[in-house]
């Protein structure tokens, strides 16, 4: 196990080298600069803006320093918020974002499985339709429509709910933006847990132990649930980098000052090392959790192993 | 298997084809036929809708800032002497008298100095009151009578924060998103049929480098991508369906290729090439057909994914600009206005999800429909 996990670190090193060398490439392709914007630069002060970042050196020797800087754990400075580092950037909003977003998570895992159950349960009755219901309209419906909704309801008419800000982290300030970030989730785990709870329930082993007089509780809970785990499993993966890197939807409507919004914003402004910065943490948030979900199998599934 | 089915079915009956087999069940589901009726309706609103909307999307009205949605016609009453008083500061007059009579008014104005009859133009000019002419007239010409018609409007929708009417700008946008929905989902559709297509056809190492470069593409963080998209093709309204477009099209040639493996090795293709079908007949009669079904249902569910891509982008700024306007645009300042004006944010977004909601049942019904695992 321990040399998989080995291997699969040291795979985790061409991928992402691909992408930073994508992106790098990609986002100096687009015109315009991060000094070039109509914001009345004087021409010296840009070009010595430029010498000063070393944006005047030719490509390979820009991408060759880049590297080197990343190699040794600095993202250079922010070209837009010249007083911080894009380091510096991160560990003030990455906290932010991961303590919402494995917030959401969790509270997705654990209702969306609770109702998935639930629904293969009672399959096809009342109940099934119920969280069907609930799992259609909270796949359908967009963030950006979900957020100023709960700000209207919870936040304006029944006045339970700061409407945004982040209040220091106070509690009452992250329900609005973990409700939000949370429901899409929740009907998604919900129908992958039906789904492949329906499916469980009809496996040969539950019938076995079904006939040896098992309980109810026991044969769904201790049997039919480890086998319908899997597909939950894989979909968190990839569902926890998302989460945990920000929301650009949640953290706007709602004034987190979370690095959801660092992305689009650098982007526009061609703030190069603060998209690549970004880049790098998505990309190292992705590969770990595919890694422990790929670790998760082997523990839900002895059947699955790593030799 | 054969044989048996060769011996019982008469030979007289005519068979149904895929497509009227997947009518037919289609029918037969409620949801899915009422959510096809229900984007009909919503489409024919949507294009035919503003040209009986009394407002353009793009008038601005400035006496009716943020009026609230209401089925009677403004102005009302309070409005109407509101109105008014900005008018006579405008034209440095005072009001010594005001009559209603129905939807005509009698203006008694007095000023120290003689009034300039110019001015009636700012009556006029206003949104509220329509034809004013002097009555009557003093003889030193500082008290002046006129009589002026009270201008209705209806605002089923309201106004949005300068003065626009939001029924004729949901309408508009509704135009926009769906055109965008459509076009968007089939530009992906063509390009990963396409794109799929060759894949699963060529095989081998063509297939191979293909798909790598789809894994590629897929393993960039997808907001990436669009930013990356709409940087490179800036803000243009036609542009971005490309860019979107673009964008979804790597499902679509997965699933694609996939499908066009698996058919190429389906024994009915082998018995036609031994029966001496060519390329063109296997392609035409067997492979096409086989893939249309997945294609359909994919398209179904990729067109409410680009409508949110779109509002997406538009409630970033980085899509359709004012003045045109899209779902996204009008749900992202009704966003901003929650607190004072949450029509800005309800009927858009009503319009948005209720769409979406018919969309994905149709593309249910469709996959039911078509799904020949399900027969």
């Amino acid at each position: 196990m321990l040399i998989y996990v080995f291997r699969r670190l040291l795979t985790a090193i061409p991928t992402l080298f691909v992408i930073v060398t994508l992106a790098f490439f990609l986002i100096r392709v687009a015109p315009g600069g991060p000094f070039n914007q109509e914001r009345g630069l004087s021409p010296v002060i840009k070009a010595n803006l430029e010498a000063q970042f070393g944006l005047n050196d030719p490509l390979w020797k820009q991408y060759l320093n880049y590297l080197n800087n990343l190699l040794h754990g600095s993202f250079g400075p922010s070209y837009n918020l010249p007083d911080f580092t894009v380091g510096e950037l991160f560990w003030k909003g990455l906290p932010i974002s991961v303590q919402l977003g494995a917030s959401a998570l969790i509270l997705a895992l654990i209702l969306g499985s609770i109702l998935g159950v639930v629904a293969a349960l009672n399959q096809n009755k009342s109940a099934d339709y119920a969280v069907i219901a609930v799992a259609t309209a909270g796949s359908t419906i967009p963030t950006f429509v979900i957020a100023p909704l709960i700000q209207l309801v919870f936040g304006l008419s029944w006045k339970l709910l700061p409407i945004g800000g982040w209040g220091d982290g106070a509690l009452i300030n992250k329900i609005g933006p973990v409700l939000t970030l949370a429901l899409p989730q929740i009907a998604i785990v919900a129908r992958l847990m039906r789904g492949s709870m329906i499916e469980s329930l009809r496996s040969h082993h539950i019938r076995t132990a079904r006939a040896l007089g098992l309980s109810d509780w026991s044969v769904v809970v201790k049997h039919a649930l480890r086998g319908a785990l899997l597909p939950i499993v894989s979909y968190a993966g990839p569902a926890a980098a998302a989460l945990l890197t920000g929301s650009i939807v949640v953290e706007t409507i709602f004034s987190i000052p979370g690095v959801g919004r660092y992305f689009v914003d650098a982007a526009l402004n061609r703030d190069y090392t603060l998209v690549m910065g970004t880049v790098v943490v998505i990309a190292i948030f992705t590969i770990l959790f595919n890694l422990i979900v790929d670790i998760l199998y082997a523990v839900v599934d002895p059947r699955v192993r790593y030799d | 298997m054969t044989e048996i089915a060769a011996t019982s079915v008469p030979p007289t009956v005519v068979g149904r084809s895929l497509w009227g087999d997947a009518w037919a069940r289609l029918k037969a589901n409620r949801a899915a036929m009422i959510s096809l009726c229900y984007l009909i309706l919503m489409g024919l609103v949507c294009i035919v809708g503003p040209w009986f909307v009394p407002h353009q999307y793009t008038t601005i009205y400035s006496d009716y800032v943020r009026t609230p949605p209401s089925f009677s016609a403004y102005p009302k009453e309070e409005m109407i002497k509101t109105a008014l008083d900005d008018v006579v500061r405008r034209m440095r007059v005072d009001v010594k008298d005001v009559k209603q009579d129905g939807g005509n008014l009698t203006i008694t104005l007095t000023s120290s100095k003689p009034i300039d009859e110019r001015y009636l133009r700012y009556l006029d000019r206003s949104d509220t009151f329509d034809g004013a002419q002097i009555l009557s007239k003093s003889p030193e010409g500082n008290e002046l009578v006129i009589g002026t018609t009270v201008r209705q409007a209806y605002f089923f929708f309201g106004t949005d924060n300068i003065g626009r009417d939001l029924l004729s700008r949901t309408l508009v946008a509704g135009r926009i998103s769906l055109a965008i929905g459509l076009l968007a989902g089939v530009v992906a559709v063509v390009i990963g049929v396409l794109y799929g297509a060759t894949a699963g056809f060529a095989g081998g190492k063509v297939d191979e480098v293909m798909m790598r470069i789809v894994d590629v593409l897929y393993s960039l963080p997808f907001i990436f991508f669009v930013i990356m998209l709409v940087v490179f093709f800036g803000r243009n309204f036609v542009l971005m369906f490309l860019a979107v477009g673009a964008v979804l099209w790597l499902d679509m040639a997965r699933i694609v290729r996939g499908q066009a493996l698996s058919i190429r090795r389906q024994e009915y293709v082998q018995a036609a090439e031994a029966l001496g079908v060519g390329q063109r007949g296997i392609l035409l009669r067997h492979v096409i057909p086989n893939l249309l079904g997945p294609v359909v249902i994919y398209m179904t569910l990729l067109v409410p994914q680009v409508i949110i891509l779109e509002s997406f982008l538009s409630f970033l700024g980085l899509g359709v600009q004012e003045p045109m306007t899209s779902w996204g645009v009008l749900i992202s300042a009704g966003a901003k206005n929650i607190g004072t004006a949450n029509w800005l944010l309800l009927f858009p977004a009503f319009f948005l999800v209720s769409t979406l909601f018919a969309l994905n049942f149709v593309g249910d019904g469709l996959r039911d429909a078509l799904d020949p695992k399900d027969r």
